[in-house]
């Protein structure tokens, strides 16, 4: 398609700059996690051209490029934002920083935030400086997400805030937190909510990480004894909490439910894994005909929700968007991404279950584990297939 | 090319729902099944399709055509298959049209695409030999005799065949009985001497002739394209055919599960609809999952074969596979959750299902088209 003369100036202008700017070591694939750039207060770069690398994006408010200049942002419109995606693809660049702030705070903040609020967040989380975590869930309050019971009082300028969440992600290395917390006890569950932001480093939190099945521990229970929190960092009106908390989990299940890339662009599909593996029969086909048929239905299951999410895309580009098709892509994406670990451990047999070896760690096996996690994060699947029978079907309540 | 519709396919989306709905709705469908009509659809019907322009959607203007392509033939499928409506439109609109707009003769295309495009001709694809499509398993002869060829051989499955004025058949001039190498299409009048043409009715209330050839002298001019290289031809003209029966099974599959959302919004058992039990819920949400997949490889597949992508084949192949697959769960599902009522033939949930079946096996089903992407992709 034909590019106007100023998005054509802008290509240019933004390859040059990236040609010019981007470190070389930051045009490498990612290998580990150390490869990804968090931020935070207490984050050690694992390089410094990792350093230069966020300091010359941040600059330019391309950390955050949609965001507006005021707070940080680049002020680049969906056009000039895509070509800057497409320009950093071509040169393999690395995403400069990686944060909850900019997938999920930050958009939540930009609708419901009021501007001191803006002012005071929005710039240190485009330049990294302040890392933050959720805090969702609780011990009585995972599928039931609006019966939690952490509790925020008004004390004169404070909120006062007891309670306990738990799988709040990466709280033991965040700065900050949003937080759900239960502000009007009386009102109907829905309507007593609010979101609280506050200071992670605040007397009386703590955090403790819990173990999981992989042998990681990226989730932690974090508790609040009489955290004292000022009243301006309550986001929106007391007890609409609810509403933001639903508009910030819209976005964090589009970005779990793409995990599942599949076969269309980019990563192997997983029959290229399958034919390194098992190799190819004299007639061309995989060996195994029970494999090769569980690899071409993951294949066209793969493909076809890849090319779904496309379509998606495209639909809201040209203003006819479907709408409530965030539980879809979460309930489908991540299915899928599990009976695809399910077939790479499969593929690889044996050698799939190592843990702990001479040549090399057991990242299949983790990796398989943790995707077991992706159908219960962010509402299960479950919880899913509610949320489209009700929203999007229209089927009488239970 | 995006996958959302333009403005302009959303219109032809919206006049061909519109059309079909309002002159050949499932109504119609069993009208004509219970009266055992002869010819199995409304010829009338058929001469309005023409005057709509989707007689003609794939046939070029300059041979009376509307030209419009693959996106357009399939939107137009799609309400098709949403009313479950009765016409020649597959067999002579999409399959012969697109032989005989890539691979006829000048004389060919000129005698023949633009009475097609009015509805004057309906011309049959007499292809598969096989009940399990194998496209490339050509067992009818064509032996070189006085100045073209005698053909012999048995077709079991012509669509439209017991009406059409022409066929395209598919024979061996060369090769063996699977190869791909050595098939050649020529054009057939059914009344030739040699041909007998059986009217089959199948469990969707279509037809499917058993064309028998023996010994029918066909002139060398009625060759459709090169001599031994019919293959090509005949594998395009099935793309089409199966991206078009995509979007058939996409309407098929979305009108079924309209229906069966509505019964479980009305019925009640227990004292409530039992669209709130969630053991319903689920299998219903699943579903809408499923048939938003199938839009996209329907729409992916249309665009491909439009726009000459050379993986065109892969796409139709996915289309054809996750749809048909789709269309079965959700007629298959459609009965089951309409109960006892789903297995009257009263209810229209059950001609979705038996023409989601007919459809899901015409020209490949999932285990064909999945193993032919296999196959293309090396492995």
């Amino acid at each position: 398609m034909d590019e106007t003369a100023e998005l054509a100036d802008f290509r240019a202008e933004t390859r040059a700059w990236l040609e010019a700017n981007c470190p070389e070591e930051m045009r490498q694939p990612v290998r580990s996690d150390s490869d990804i750039c968090w931020g935070g207060r207490r984050f050690v770069f694992s390089s410094p051209a990792q350093k230069l690398w966020l300091e010359r994006m941040a600059e330019r408010g391309w950390t955050v490029p949609e965001w507006p200049r005021e707070y940080g942002g680049g002020g680049l419109s969906k056009a000039e934002a895509r070509i800057l995606g497409q320009e950093m693809r071509r040169i393999r660049a690395r995403p400069p920083l990686s944060s909850f702030g900019i997938w999920m705070l930050g958009p939540a903040l930009l609708k419901y935030g009021n501007e001191a609020q803006k002012r005071e967040h929005l710039p240190k989380i485009a330049r990294g400086e302040i890392r933050w975590c959720q805090g969702y869930s609780e011990p009585g309050a995972g599928s039931d997400l609006a019966s939690l019971r952490t509790s925020a009082v008004l004390e004169g300028d404070h909120y006062i805030v007891n309670g306990q969440k738990i799988w709040t992600s990466y709280a033991d290395r965040a700065d900050w937190i949003f937080c759900l917390v239960r502000t009007d006890p009386e009102a109907p569950k829905h309507l007593g909510i609010s979101f609280l932001l506050f200071d992670m480093e605040s007397p009386g939190v703590s955090t403790a990480p819990i173990r999981l099945i992989s042998g990681s521990s990226p989730f932690c229970q974090t508790f609040f004894d009489n955290v004292r929190v000022p009243k301006e960092n309550l986001v929106g009106a007391p007890g609409r909490g609810w509403e933001i908390a639903k508009y910030l989990l819209t976005h964090e299940r589009e970005m779990i439910g793409g995990m599942d890339s599949g076969a269309a662009e980019g990563r192997d599909g997983i029959a290229q894994v399958a034919k390194r593996a098992l190799g190819v029969g004299e007639d061309g086909t995989l060996p195994d005909s029970m494999l090769r048929t569980d690899i071409i239905r993951q294949e066209i299951d793969s493909w076809a929700f890849a090319l779904t999410m496309e379509r998606v895309k495209d639909e809201a580009k040209a203003g006819q968007g479907t709408g409530a098709l965030s539980s879809m892509l979460k309930y489908y994406g991540t299915e899928l991404n599990k009976r695809r670990m399910e077939l790479m451990m499969s593929l690889e047999g044996t050698e799939s279950l190592l843990w702990e070896g001479k040549d090399r760690e057991g990242d299949l096996a983790r990796a398989w584990l943790r995707s077991r996690a992706n159908s219960i994060e962010g509402g299960t699947s479950e919880i899913q297939l509610n949320i489209i029978a009700k929203n999007v079907l229209g089927l009488p309540a239970a | 090319m995006s996958l959302a519709l333009t403005d302009d396919e959303r219109m032809i989306r919206d006049s061909a729902e519109g059309f079909f709905a309002e002159h050949a709705p499932v109504a119609e469908l069993r009208r004509l099944r219970d009266a055992k009509d002869p010819v199995g659809f409304d010829r009338a019907l058929w001469v309005k399709m023409a005057e709509m322009g989707f007689a003609g959607v794939a046939i070029p203007e300059a041979f009376g055509g509307a030209g419009l392509g693959m996106v357009a033939a399939g939107l137009i499928q799609e309400a098709i298959g949403r009313n479950l409506s009765l016409s020649p439109f597959l067999s002579t609109a999409i399959l012969s049209a697109t032989i005989l707009a890539r691979g006829g003769s000048e004389e060919q295309k000129a005698a023949l695409l633009p009475r097609m495009a009015a509805a004057e001709l309906v011309v049959a694809l007499a292809a598969d030999e096989a009940p399990r499509h194998a496209p490339a398993h050509v067992a009818t002869r064509a032996e070189a005799s006085g100045n073209g060829f005698r053909l012999t051989g048995t077709k079991p499955f012509v669509l439209d065949g017991h009406v059409a004025d022409r066929l395209i058949v598919a024979a061996r001039t060369s090769g063996d009985d699977r190869d791909p190498a050595g098939i050649t299409l020529f054009l057939v009048d059914p009344k030739a001497e040699g041909v007998t043409v059986e009217r089959r009715s199948m469990v969707d209330s279509r037809n499917a002739a058993r064309v028998t050839l023996h010994a029918v002298q066909v002139d060398g001019a009625d060759v459709i394209g090169a001599v031994g290289e019919g293959y090509a031809l005949l594998e395009a003209a099935l793309d089409a055919g199966r991206a078009c029966l995509a979007a058939e099974m996409l309407g098929v599959a979305d009108r079924a599960f309209a229906m069966t959302l509505d019964y479980l919004k009305t019925r009640e058992q227990f004292g409530r609809p039992i669209g709130s039990f969630q053991a319903l819920q689920h299998r219903a949400a699943h579903l809408f999952c499923e048939i938003e997949l199938a839009k996209s490889v329907t729409l992916k597949a249309l665009r491909a074969l439009d726009e000459g992508d050379a993986r065109a084949p892969v796409f139709a192949s996915l289309a054809k596979a996750k749809v048909g697959e789709v269309a079965r769960l959700a007629t298959n599902e459609g009965v089951q959750m309409h109960g006892g009522i789903g297995m009257t033939d009263d209810a229209d949930i059950g001609f979705y299902m038996k023409r989601a079946r007919a459809a899901a096996e015409t020209f490949g089903d999932s285990a064909f088209h999945g193993d032919r992407i296999a196959r293309i992709m090396r492995y």
